[in-house]
C-alpha cells in the first residue's frame, strides 16, 4: 500500500496547518499560562474561559468562530477590510481551528512550567542579589522553558487530529482545509473510498503515535530534569 | 555598633509592634512560638514582604531604604528554597556572582556602606571556605533534589552566606530536621558562630538551639518583645518564657581550665569558681558554655556537708515565681558565677521561706552539667 503524492501533499498539509495554529496562538497561551500561575481575582473564571473548548462540542466551537471570524463576523470582516484576509475556507482558518481546541492544553502546560518557579524561589533570588529581569531570566525561563517546549509538542500533535471545528469553521476544502481527518472523512463519503481511507488512517495513526511518543518522552525529560549526578 | 530593628504592621488577626536593638555581631536569637509572624518580620525585614512600617539599622546605615535585591540582608528560608535546576555549586554561587565587586566604587550606595566599615575589615567569604565550614566539598556536584534536608539546609545557609550580606536572617532553618539532623546540623552553625563576622538573626522556637548558638536573645510572644538581653541573663529570669519551660536551664561562660582524666572531670573556670563537670574533650583554654538544667540544681539553706555533688556554690536569691499551674517555684541565684536558675516544688520552696536577699548554697552535680563550646 504505497503513499501516494496527494497523500504527501495532505499530509505537508496537515503539518502546515498545525504549525501555523501553534505559532499564532502561543503568545495568548504564554500569556494566559502565566497569568494562571499567579493568584489573582477572577482566576477562576479564566481558567473556565481558557478549558472551554475541552468540554464544548468541537462543532459549537467551529460555530463561535464561524460567528466571530466569519466574513459577516466582526472579527471576520475586520480581518477582511483591514489586510485582505479570509479566514474561512482557507490554510489560516484551518489553523485557527486548530488553534481554538488546542489552546487550554498548551495553557495548562505552560502554566506548570510558570508555577515550577513560584514566588517563593523568586523571593529567595531576590533576597540573594537577583533584580526583576535577573530573576526572570535566571530563574522564570529556565524553571518554564520545558513546559513551554512541551506546550508546543502537545500543541502541534494534538493539532493533528482536529475535526469538528476545522470541518465546521474552515469546511473541507482539498489543497486548502483537508487536513489529514478531513481527508480521511471525505474519502469514506466517496463509492470506493475505503482502501484511501484505511491508508490515511494510518498514516495518522502512525504521526499520532510517533507525535504522543515524543510528547511522553520530553514531558518524563522536562517534568524531571533532575538527574542524580552522584559522585564519590 | 548595633542592628535596630522595628515592624509594625497587621495581618489577619496578628499585630505586629516589634521593636528591638542587638549587638552587630554574633547569633542573636528570635525566640518565641512558631507562627507567631516571626517569618513575616524576617521577610519584612529582608523587604521581601511590604509592612506597614519597617525600619532597619546596621551600625547607622538606614537599610530599609534600600530595594530588596540590593540591601544585602540574606535570609535563610525554613525550607531551603535551592535552585533545582541548578547544581549545588551553581547554588552556591548564585549571590556571590550577584554580590559587588570589593573593589569596584559604583554608585552612592557602595561608597556608603565601605564608610560604614561594617565589611571592610573583614575579608569577603570565599566559596572553599564557606564548603569547608559547612562540610559541603563533596556535595559541589550534586542536584539538589539528591541531598537530604540536612545537607540542603546547609547549602542552602552557604548560598545566602557568600552573597556577602551585611546582616543575616536565618528562619526557624533547622525546623525541617529530624532529632540526628538537627544535632549534625547545629554542630555546624555552632562552628559558624566563632567565623562569620556578620550579625545573624536567627528565629526559632526551640530553647536548645537557643542554648546552644544564642549571643543574644530577643523574646517574642504575640507580635510583641518581651525582653531583650544576652543569654545568660535571660536564660535564668523567671518572669521571662525561657525559664519557665520544663527544660530551662542556666547558662553560664567560662573557660576550659584543665582536665583530671583518673577522676574523670573536667574543670571550668566561671567567674572566681571552678566548677567540676565529667569529663570533655575541649582544649585547654578554649571559651566554652556550661548549661545547667534548672531541675537538676539543689539548693540548700546551710552549707551541705557529705553529699554526692561536686559543686556547690554560694549565692543570693534575686528573684523567686511559684507557678500555682504546676507547682513549681522558679528560683533565679546570683553566684560570682553567673546567673543561676533552680526548679524546685512549690512546698519544697515555702518550707525554705525562700525569699529576694537570702543567702542559700547552690549544689550542682558534674554529671548534670553540659559543656558546649562557647
Amino acid at each position: 500500500m504505497p503513499v501516494t503524492p496527494y497523500d504527501v501533499q495532505i499530509i505537508l498539509l496537515t503539518f502546515e496547518v498545525a504549525a501555523l495554529a501553534v505559532v499564532s496562538v502561543l503568545p495568548f497561551a504564554l500569556v494566559a499560562g502565566w497569568a494562571l500561575s499567579k493568584r489573582f481575582r477572577g482566576r477562576f473564571l479564566l481558567n473556565a474561559l481558557v478549558n472551554l473548548p475541552l468540554a464544548l462540542p468541537p462543532v459549537v466551537t467551529g460555530w463561535l468562530l464561524i460567528v466571530l471570524c466569519g466574513a459577516q463576523g466582526p472579527v471576520g470582516s475586520w480581518l477582511q477590510a483591514r489586510f485582505g484576509l479570509a479566514l474561512t475556507f482557507s490554510t489560516p482558518g484551518a489553523a485557527l481551528a486548530c488553534a481554538a481546541m488546542v489552546y487550554p492544553l498548551m495553557v495548562h502546560a505552560i502554566r506548570a512550567g510558570f508555577e515550577a518557579a513560584n514566588r517563593d524561589l523568586l523571593a529567595a533570588a531576590c533576597s540573594l542579589g537577583a533584580g526583576p529581569m535577573d530573576q526572570f531570566f535566571a530563574l522564570t525561563l529556565p524553571l518554564a522553558g520545558p513546559g513551554i517546549v512541551l506546550a508546543i509538542v502537545t500543541g502541534f500533535t494534538a493539532s493533528l487530529g482536529e475535526f469538528g471545528a476545522v470541518i465546521t469553521f474552515a469546511a473541507n476544502v482539498p489543497g486548502q482545509t483537508q487536513t489529514l481527518p478531513l481527508a480521511i472523512y471525505a474519502a469514506l463519503q466517496t463509492q470506493d473510498g475505503a482502501t484511501e481511507a484505511a491508508r490515511l488512517s494510518l498514516c495518522a495513526a502512525a504521526l499520532a503515535l510517533l507525535g504522543w511518543l515524543i510528547t511522553g518522552f520530553l514531558g518524563h525529560r522536562l517534568g524531571r530534569p533532575i538527574r542524580p549526578q552522584v559522585r564519590n | 555598633m548595633a542592628v535596630k530593628i522595628s515592624v509594625e504592621h497587621r495581618r489577619g488577626f496578628l499585630t505586629l509592634n516589634i521593636a528591638f536593638e542587638t549587638p552587630s555581631s554574633g547569633i542573636n536569637v528570635l525566640f518565641g512560638p512558631s507562627g507567631a509572624g516571626t517569618s513575616f518580620m524576617l521577610a519584612a525585614i529582608a523587604g521581601l514582604q511590604s509592612a506597614k512600617h519597617v525600619q532597619v539599622e546596621l551600625d547607622g546605615d538606614a537599610l530599609h531604604t534600600v530595594p530588596a535585591h540590593r540591601r544585602r540582608v540574606g535570609l535563610v528560608f525554613p525550607e531551603g528554597r535551592l535552585f533545582d535546576h541548578l547544581s549545588v555549586e551553581q547554588n552556591l554561587l548564585f549571590g556571590l556572582q550577584r554580590a559587588p565587586r570589593k573593589n569596584v566604587r559604583a554608585g552612592p550606595e557602595r561608597r556608603r556602606t565601605s564608610r560604614g566599615g561594617g565589611d571592610k575589615k573583614h575579608k569577603p567569604l570565599r566559596p572553599g571556605d564557606v564548603a569547608e565550614l559547612l562540610g559541603l566539598q563533596k556535595l559541589l556536584n550534586r542536584r539538589p533534589a539528591t541531598l537530604n534536608v540536612s545537607e540542603r539546609q546547609r547549602v542552602a545557609i552557604g548560598r545566602a552566606l557568600l552573597a556577602q550580606p551585611r546582616l543575616l536572617l536565618m528562619d526557624d532553618p533547622l525546623a525541617a530536621l529530624d532529632a540526628a539532623q538537627r544535632a549534625e546540623t547545629l554542630h555546624y552553625l555552632q562552628r559558624l558562630r566563632g567565623t562569620v563576622p556578620i550579625p545573624v538573626l536567627y528565629a526559632t522556637h526551640s530553647l536548645e538551639e537557643t542554648y546552644q548558638l544564642a549571643n543574644f536573645v530577643v523574646l517574642l510572644e504575640g507580635g510583641q518583645v518581651l525582653g531583650a538581653g544576652p543569654l545568660t541573663e535571660l536564660a535564668s529570669r523567671v518572669d521571662l518564657p525561657l525559664a519557665e519551660r520544663p527544660d530551662a536551664s542556666a547558662v553560664l561562660l567560662g573557660h576550659l581550665h584543665s582536665h583530671a582524666p583518673a577522676r574523670g572531670l573536667s574543670s571550668i573556670e566561671c567567674g572566681s569558681h571552678i566548677i567540676d563537670v565529667t569529663l570533655c574533650d575541649f582544649a585547654e583554654d578554649t571559651p566554652v558554655r556550661l548549661l545547667v538544667p534548672a531541675r537538676e540544681v539543689m539548693l540548700a539553706l546551710h552549707p551541705p556537708r557529705d553529699i554526692g555533688a561536686n559543686n556547690v556554690i554560694s549565692g543570693m536569691v534575686c528573684a523567686v515565681r511559684h507557678d500555682v499551674t504546676t507547682h513549681a517555684a522558679l528560683v533565679e541565684i546570683e553566684t560570682s558565677c553567673g546567673q543561676l536558675l533552680a526548679h524546685m516544688a512549690s512546698d519544697a520552696a515555702q518550707r525554705l521561706h525562700l525569699q529576694p536577699g537570702d543567702r542559700v548554697h547552690v549544689m550542682i552535680k558534674s554529671l548534670s552539667a553540659m559543656v558546649i563550646s562557647g
